[in-house]
């Protein structure tokens, strides 16, 4: 098992290197510099400061440099704002986004799961039809409009959360209500797919021969078995929430990585797109890892261990 | 014949219903005893209501009608946890496919265990872990297999982990439903043997649900036949295979094939035609030769005495 975790370990830096390589060349084939603007400055005004940042140098030149700084954790320092490295910048916009991100995730899977479940074992009863309309709603109406109805009656109107802007915990409510409704639906229709496939299944049959109770078969034969296609859409699913954003942190006004990066773009600024790049890309391969250990936890017949 | 009853069953119905207006109805007034210590055979073809009777036996099914008497108790009436709990400890199910029926994200042990569990019939670890690699070795497999998980095992071998299973809680009645039809051949006649050991071991009682006629033959006291719904034929296994009575049971029996050619040659088919059946009353179930029960009307009774209550 270690051996397969330091093999997959070793896979991670190389698929990170080609990332970096790739997005790095990508970068230098955008039109326009990171000189806001150019057409002000003079030509030797231009030459320091191309200098300063290293994009005098030729693009092989950077490109080593990059390399050699990123094995030492150095992301360089951001075009946009003076001096600051980058690192510490998506350190301090990375807060935000994960606190709700990952909020908004394990409250939408969790109901989302109950909701599920309760479709699943009340097949084509009242419950079952009222959950799959949640899903369909869930699924259906756009993250944004849904923080827009939450701003107004429960921001305004009702006043019991801020409406946007950063800082307390209660700031964090209204974002995550709103990210959580897409997992939710998700989670919901999977899970009722799942179970009621599951639950039909000759081993739930024995189950109930053995006397094991409803609760215990659903939660004790059944969950385990429905769990495996929820966690593979989940997964990715995951990483988009974690790693901001865009919509629901401009509606919200949350200081978030999403928003950043947008900036980024718009800027040229090339350390903090390779940086948020890199972050995404790295969460990304370490979440793929995590669900693949997962799937052994859940179902043995997927172990990767040689021998115990 | 005047043996105990162990089960009773008793003008039992199981029907479903499939649309608004429709019904099926697969078990449709079933009535026949099942002996302690003796195999039940439950034979017909596939579709006819045997697999839904064993289920309804079971309560997996609540049935729609009649009475499932179990050493004297009704299965079917109201019942608190307690009742439920003795009753579901004594009477115990082998399922048809080893392949589905057991948890894949379940090891051994705890599949086994499971029944124990609920009944509290382990004191503590130790114990159970050692009633496990009893059963487990009782069936014929080993105690390292406690260990593993269901894919790990032929499909042999998973019927033996169903049979262990079954076997965890010490019942007294075991319905086996179709324990071999997903087995290979050579299998079959492995799990048959073992079903028939433990039976004279712990003094079991079966109901063996099967479409192989010959392997019911080899392993039941007493055969039941089934037809759409309906039981046709009851009587002891020697007697059934050598008067056959019911049409039905004639057909079936001219079905089974011998590797023998001189036989082959001459074997004739009997087609069943339900049709051919005299319809100017219901009919009902007859005692025609002392223990051999056909489902007929008067004026078939009085045909089929004639024809077969002398023969020996």
């Amino acid at each position: 098992m270690t051996r397969y975790i330091l093999q997959r370990l070793g896979y991670m830096i190389i698929t990170m290197f080609l990332i970096a390589t790739f997005t790095f060349f990508l970068m230098k084939f955008l039109p326009g510099t990171p000189l806001s603007a150019a057409d002000k400055l003079s030509e030797e005004q231009q030459a320091v400061v191309l200098e300063k940042y290293g994009l005098d140098d030729p693009v092989p030149v950077q490109y080593f440099n990059y390399i050699v700084n990123l094995t030492q954790g150095d992301l360089g320092i951001s075009f946009q704002f003076d001096n600051r490295e980058v690192t510490t910048i998506i350190l301090e916009r990375i807060g935000p986004s994960m606190t709700i991100g990952v909020q908004a995730m394990i409250v939408g899977t969790i109901l989302g799961m109950l909701l599920g479940l309760v479709s699943a074992i009340y097949h084509n009863g009242f419950l079952d039809y009222g959950s799959t309309f949640i899903a369909v709603l869930g699924k259906s109406i756009p993250s944004f409009v849904f923080a827009g109805i939450l701003q107004y009656y429960v921001g305004v109107k009702l006043g019991w959360f801020p409406v946007a802007l950063w800082g307390t915990w209660q700031h964090t409510i209204m974002p995550t209500i709103a990210l959580a409704i897409f997992p939710l639906a998700i989670a919901a229709r999977f899970m009722r797919t799942e179970m009621l496939e599951v639950l039909g299944s000759d081993y739930i049959t024995t189950a109930r021969a053995k006397g094991v109770n409803k609760f215990g078969v659903v939660f004790k034969h059944g969950l385990r078995n429905a769990l495996i296609p929820l966690v593979t859409v989940l997964g990715p699913l995951a990483i988009g929430l974690v790693t901001g954003t865009l919509v629901i942190e401009n509606i919200f006004a949350v200081p978030g990585i999403g928003e950043q990066f947008v900036k980024a773009i718009n800027t040229n600024d090339f350390p903090i797109i390779m940086g948020t790049t890199l972050l995404i890309a790295f969460l990304f391969i370490f979440i793929i890892l995590v669900i693949d250990l997962l799937y052994g936890v859940i179902d043995p017949r997927i172990r990767l261990a040689e021998g115990e | 014949m005047s043996q105990e009853k162990l089960v009773e069953i008793k003008n039992l119905k199981q029907h479903f219903k499939t649309g608004r207006h429709s019904v099926v109805k697969a078990v449709d007034g079933l009535n026949f005893d099942i002996f302690k210590g003796e195999t039940f055979g439950l034979v017909g073809e596939s579709g006819c209501g045997k697999s839904t009777t064993g289920r309804t036996i079971i309560r997996l099914y609540d049935a729609t009608d009649g009475e499932v008497i179990f050493n004297g108790e009704n299965v079917h009436g109201k019942k608190n946890r307690e009742d439920l709990k003795k009753f579901n400890r004594e009477m115990q199910m082998i399922f048809q496919d080893p392949y589905a029926s057991l948890n894949p994200r379940m090891k051994v042990e705890d599949i086994i265990a499971e029944g124990m569990d609920i009944h509290g019939l382990a004191k503590d670890d130790k114990e159970r872990k050692a009633k496990v690699h009893e059963l487990l070795e009782t069936v014929g497999l080993n105690k390292e297999h406690a260990n593993r998980y269901p894919h790990e095992f032929s499909g042999g071998q998973r019927q033996r982990i169903g049979i262990a299973r079954a076997l965890a809680v010490d019942p007294s009645f075991i319905i086996a439903d179709e324990p071999i039809s997903a087995l290979d051949v050579s299998i079959q006649a492995q799990v048959v043997n073992l079903l028939k050991k433990l039976q004279h071991e712990k003094g079991l009682t079966y109901l063996f649900i099967a479409h192989d006629l010959s392997m019911v033959k080899y392993i039941s006291d007493r055969i039941g036949v089934m037809y759409f719904g309906k039981l046709v034929e009851v009587a002891d296994s020697d007697d059934l295979y050598n008067h056959p009575i019911h049409p039905y049971t004639q057909s079936l029996l001219s079905a089974i094939p011998l590797p023998d050619p001189d036989y082959e040659r001459s074997r004739e088919r009997f087609t069943y035609n339900p049709n051919n059946h005299d319809t100017s009353e219901e009919p009902e179930f007859r005692e025609v030769r002392p223990g051999h029960w056909v489902l007929c009307t008067t004026k078939e009774f009085d045909f089929y005495k004639k024809e077969h209550a002398t023969t020996k």
